[in-house]
């Protein structure tokens, strides 16, 4: 999937990419702002609980316990962590990036098609926010990319993530077939719960370690580079590998071609 | 210049004016002489014969791109705060080399546009210059008497890797700031002195004050003009020896066939140079190269994914993450056997056999001629396999260097990746030469065939006697000719240990050597086609039908698929012919 | 049978001459003529073709001014890559222009006839050679180098000697004050707070929570005299893991409630080892691949690396934020010769 996205955006002229980045922005704002504004209403509602309580039992209990507690994995048979006080957020990322509930043991649980709507999503996070306090889900005016500070979440995107993400969050390998995700179509919600919960290898980054204002920078910065690059098409944003590829691909198939032409003789 | 309204004819007056101008140079500089020599001197025409052109062609580009960025660019490492049209960094510290390059990228019209054609032009610079170097060793051309040229050549390479590695360093940027770590880190691994290098290099400790103005100079001075020495040297060679040409009817060792320089290659080559650059600038128009914006000022406590340095230096980089972590403690000193092996005794043995590779080869084959016309790779097969074999072991390491995106792209384990590419740098080379090397001489034995046989036709014969045969065309003489025209390459003949009075003679184990070295090349071997051999195929009366061929014909062919080391044909009847 | 015989190249024809060894070679391929040699029109075709090259050269040119004026690279992303990108295609159509037109012309306008020029030996005739040697010979004899030792040996000495005098400055003054011993010591001592790498806020044990990553510079940093070089040996990597899931660590008391603080640098060749996924504790270089586990003191678990990263020993002071117990007690990042001295 990656390397198709990766690859299509090679091809196209950057004029289409400008559009399809504004589009995929405008898309990423849809998507959030109804999301969070469902969780918001959520918190409080005691039927949500009681629903959330139903749709726990029915497609998470055979992993996690009937009463979320967490279960061992017993001879390759599925199992899952206590999920008693890791909030709201936790479940609100991943769910809705559609990693839970999860598909196979493979290295790493991966994002697949949603299989909740969001208002089930909110019912499930209300549930789970019910057994344990833990990170609620943040709101929209947290995770507004037009309130960060691009430059302040660059730096703190360097330090904290670059090194898993890639420098503008293109994705990168880790260990024994895990992988860090590319973050260009996670929306600021999500991104922000990620930080806040750790999910999977990731580590959590509290609000003493990267505040909720510097979150909201990297947010910003993540948002910017939905934008493109200055310098025409990414190739990627994958560094100097992708840039060899290329200039092997383009550049010496080119140069090649026309000293084919220039060897041959005219007809 | 306007010649409209007189009354001769306009060009004659253009041509008085050469004249006048020509006679004038002349008078001053006596340029007559290297008129009349380089005017119609002839050049072989083949589109492999560009590829050194390219390089030499991306060369100026970078000459030309670079100029205007010394125009725009600090190399200072002096701590500034940004501000500028960059949102990403503005306010933030960095040292002026990252802050100008920003300001050459955003602010100056155009400077980005140059800033990508330097890049990717150094790219190509380096691309071609391995091609080039693939071609002449494939078809032989670095023989006597160029083998001092392919060691300038050789030299040049090593230059362009060193002015790449100093001008991706430039910017100052976390990408190129962990590439001099690793850098440093190879440097102090070196035993005794390794310390003092490190310090001698940056000025002090990494990353220190001093660097970037020290590669700036070495980058934009001390490297090239060390590479426009060699090329200017490199290049008269080539008026010197005469350009090497492809085997074909009329082409000798005596000879060079071609167009002339003027007007043929002047507008050829010429026109050529503004084709590699307006492809290099339809790359940096549309595809971004070095996003330094992106990686961020330099910063030691920081890393990226996709830690990688430029292709060229990839190999190096795939060394350093394949090698297991050897290291031995003697008395009281360390040695990095982890990071000398791949950091420096693996490049250095890959390049010295590559820049000895003509003496050896010289050594091997015994020859002492000159060579003018080149080797169809798959008549060189021991040749043409170590070569396929050293690029297999050079792209396992460019593969290994890039071990975290195809575990990113394929999703498969890093780990596995790199317990793969562990075994496949001792197993895949050999595999490559072996294949290779069947390969050569297979094609070798079809050439055999042709000549003997000629072209199948797909006619269908049938004899009153009911038997059936296929028609083979014979080859007109220009094709017999390219498959009949190379020299058969046999082991040498020494001369015995003992002379006649059993004394053992002097030289006698270099000699020895030699021959073993020169079997190693030349024992398997498929030999051309002698006017004897074709006769005799011809006069069976049944040449053209493959499967009545001569009994000692039928049995040579089935020998070589086996694998025997005898694959020469040596019938009894050409025998005579051959050796005596 | 035999009308298939091109009988040029039959060599049964040969009656009774004794075979060559080799086969002769045939010469030159005849001149094929191009359609344009002999038609006029196709000629005058390829005439308007470069000429219509060119013409496309000369408006790119006019172009690539009319872009770099027009059009600036401005404020934002999408300004910036427009004025890239119209500058960069008109200066290629400038370019390819001429290119095309050039090679256009040469290949089908002008003469196309192959021709064979002489090759002579690289190497100098005999008698030129004897001559050279004889010019060389008088040299020598008239310099009267021969049969003076002394002056060919004091000569060659003081030749040799020479660059020394530009040489030794230049090396002596390369690596500074040369005090390769600095590599060795960092900011780290007692009582350093950890801070928070770039922000320098300082860190509470309580802050930490289990599974999160702190990437840490020394609280007098800025303080010091080369901010970056003394960054480059002191950032450190801090992870807090449930206590349980501890099983060793480089020192007795090093850890702090499961709170661990690693050298960031790698013990290969330096890259900073930041990749730590919290489910394994495994600290991964994105470099070279080194890792390390960070619940086992930080040992190799896989990749180049042979060393562990050196662990620095931290507790808490009286307000409860996580300071240094001490400095490293092995030399930070890549190995070197004179490490353990």
């Amino acid at each position: 999937m990656k390397a198709l996205a990766a690859r299509r955006h090679h091809r196209s002229a950057p004029v289409v990419l400008l559009l399809l980045a504004l589009l995929l922005t405008g898309a990423v704002y849809a998507i959030a702002q109804p999301a969070s504004a469902d969780a918001a209403q959520a918190a409080a509602s005691e039927s949500d609980i009681a629903a959330g309580q139903k749709l726990f039992q029915a497609n998470c209990a055979t992993c996690h316990g009937p009463d979320a507690e967490g279960r061992e994995a017993v001879d390759g048979g599925a199992g899952g962590p206590s999920l008693i006080g890791v909030g709201a957020a936790a479940v609100d990322f991943q769910v809705g990036t559609g990693r839970m509930p999860a598909q196979m043991n493979g290295a790493q649980i991966q994002a697949k098609p949603v299989q909740f709507d969001d208002e089930q999503i909110a019912q499930l996070a209300a549930y789970v926010a019910s057994l344990g306090a833990g990170p609620a889900i943040p709101t929209e005016d947290q995770v507004d990319p037009e309130q960060g500070d691009a430059a302040n979440g660059m730096a703190l995107f360097r330090t904290n993530c670059a090194m898993c993400h890639n420098a503008v969050g293109a994705g990168g390998a880790l260990s024994q077939g895990k992988w860090a995700p590319a973050l260009d179509d996670t929306t600021p919600t999500h991104i922000y719960e990620a930080m806040l919960t750790g999910p999977q290898s990731m580590p959590v980054f509290n609000d003493a370690n990267i505040t909720p204002d510097e979150k909201r920078d990297i947010i910003a910065y993540l948002d910017d580079q939905r934008e493109g690059s200055p310098g025409g098409l990414s190739l990627g944003s994958l560094g100097p590998v992708s840039e060899g590829l290329w200039a092997w691909v383009v550049g010496i198939g080119l140069l090649i071609g026309a000293s084919v032409w220039i060897g041959a003789k005219s007809s | 210049m306007s010649t409209v309204d007189s009354p001769p004819a306009p060009a004659s007056r253009t041509t008085r004016a050469a004249a006048a101008t020509a006679d004038y140079l002349d008078q001053r500089t006596g340029v007559g002489n290297a008129v009349k020599e380089f005017a119609r001197k002839i050049f072989p025409d083949h589109w492999s014969f560009l590829l050194g052109e390219i390089a030499l062609y991306s060369f100026v580009v970078l000459l030309i791109s670079g100029t205007f960025l010394t125009m725009f660019f600090v190399p200072s490492m002096t701590e500034v705060h940004y501000h500028g049209p960059w949102a990403a960094m503005d306010g933030v510290q960095m040292s002026e080399a990252f802050a100008s390059t920003l300001r050459l990228s955003f602010e100056v019209r155009g400077g980005l546009l140059m800033r990508q054609i330097h890049h990717w032009a150094a790219l190509i610079f380096m691309a071609s210059i391995v091609t080039h170097m693939m071609r002449v060793f494939f078809t032989g051309a670095f023989r006597k008497p160029r083998e001092l040229n392919w060691l300038v050549g050789f030299t040049l390479m090593i230059l362009g890797l060193l002015a790449g590695f100093s001008g991706y360093s430039l910017p100052d940027d976390v990408l190129s700031g962990n590439g001099l770590r690793i850098a440093d880190g190879v440097a102090r691994a070196i035993p005794i002195a390794g310390s003092y290098i490190s310090f001698g290099l940056f000025g002090g400790e990494f990353p220190g004050m001093e660097l970037i103005p020290r590669l700036f100079t070495v980058h934009i001075l001390l490297i090239p003009a060390l590479i426009l020495a060699l090329i200017g040297l490199h290049l008269l060679m080539v008026v010197l020896h005469k350009h090497t040409q492809y085997p074909g009817s009329g082409r000798t060792d005596k000879n060079v066939v071609g167009y002339p320089l003027f007007p043929v290659y002047v507008a050829k080559a010429g026109g050529f140079f503004f084709v590699v650059f307006a492809v290099i600038a339809l790359m940096a128009a549309t595809m971004t190269i070095n996003p330094v914006w992106n990686y961020g000022p330099f910063d030691p406590g920081v890393v990226g994914a996709g830690a990688q340095p430029d292709w060229y230096m990839l190999f190096l980089e795939g060394g350093l993450r394949l090698m297991p972590g050897w290291e031995f403690v003697i008395g009281q000193y360390t040695i990095s056997m982890n990071i000398l092996i791949p950091g420096v005794i693996i490049p250095g043995l890959l390049f010295t056999v590559l820049a000895l590779w003509p003496f050896i080869e010289a050594a091997a084959t015994g020859d002492k001629r000159e060579h003018h016309v080149l080797d169809r790779p798959r008549n060189a097969p021991f040749r043409t396999a170590f070569g396929v074999a050293y690029l297999t072991s050079f792209s396992i390491l460019v593969l290994a260097g890039s071990n975290d995106l195809i575990a990113t792209h394929f999703h498969l384990s890093i780990n596995d990746i790199t317990w793969t590419f562990r075994v496949l740098f001792f197993v895949a080379p050999p595999l490559a030469f072996w294949i290779t090397k069947r390969i050569c001489l297979s094609l070798q034995r079809k050439d055999r065939e042709l000549v003997l046989h000629g072209h199948e036709t797909g006619r269908i014969v049938r004899f009153a006697s009911g038997e059936y045969i296929e028609v083979h065309k014979p080859l007109d003489a220009h094709e017999r000719w390219l498959r009949v025209q190379h020299e058969p390459r046999r082991p040498i003949e020494i001369e015995p240990a003992e002379d006649s009075r059993g004394v053992r003679r002097k030289g006698y184990r270099l000699d020895a050597a030699k021959r073993r070295l020169s079997k190693l090349f030349y024992e398997d071997r498929v030999e051309p086609v002698t006017p004897a051999e074709l006769v005799a195929a011809q006069s069976h009366g049944s040449h053209d039908a493959l499967p009545l061929a001569p009994e000692e014909h039928r049995e040579e062919l089935t020998a070589g698929a086996s694998g025997s080391r005898h694959l020469a044909p040596e019938p009894e009847d050409t025998e005579g012919t051959q050796r005596h | 049978m035999s009308t298939h015989h091109d009988p040029s190249t039959d060599l049964t024809t040969r009656d009774g001459a004794p075979l060559p060894e080799r086969f002769e070679d045939p010469g030159l391929h005849e001149h094929r003529a191009r359609v344009g040699d002999s038609d006029p029109k196709a000629q005058k075709r390829a005439e308007r073709q470069v000429v219509v090259l060119f013409a496309i050269s000369i408006l790119g040119s006019i172009g690539a001014v009319v872009a770099y004026a027009l059009v600036p690279p401005g404020e934002t992303v999408g300004s910036m890559r427009m004025s890239n990108l119209l500058l960069g295609l008109a200066l290629f159509l400038g370019l390819a222009g001429i290119g095309l037109a050039a090679v256009h012309w040469a290949k089908a306008l002008m003469n196309d006839h192959e021709r064979a020029e002489d090759r002579h030996p690289t190497a100098t005739s005999e008698p030129v050679r004897v001559k050279a040697v004889e010019a060389l010979r008088e040299g020598v004899k008239d310099s009267s180098i021969g049969r003076r030792g002394v002056l060919k040996g004091a000569m060659v000495t003081s030749l040799a000697l020479f660059p020394l005098g530009i040489a030794v400055p230049l090396v002596g003054n390369l690596g500074g004050d040369w005090d390769v011993s600095a590599s060795k010591r960092t900011l780290w001592r007692r009582g350093v707070r950890l801070t928070i790498d770039p922000s320098g806020r300082p860190i509470k044990a309580s802050d930490v929570t289990i599974g999160s990553a702190f990437h840490v510079i020394p609280e007098n940093l800025e303080e010091a005299e080369h901010p970056l070089d003394e960054k480059a040996k002191a950032v450190v990597l801090m992870v807090r893991m449930d206590p349980r899931d501890l099983k060793s660590e480089q020192g007795e008391g090093w850890s702090y409630d499961g709170i661990v603080a690693f050298s960031k640098i790698c013990t290969h060749v330096g890259c900073p080892v930041a990749l730590y996924e919290q489910q394994t504790h495994h600290i991964l270089c994105p470099c070279h691949q080194s890792t390390f586990d960070a619940s086992d003191s930080a040992k190799v678990v896989f990749g180049p690396a042979h060393r562990p990263l050196p662990q620095l020993p931290i507790t808490v002071d009286d307000e409860g934020y996580l300071v240094a117990q001490d400095g490293f007690d092995t030399p930070i990042g890549p190995s070197f010769w004179e490490r353990l001295t």
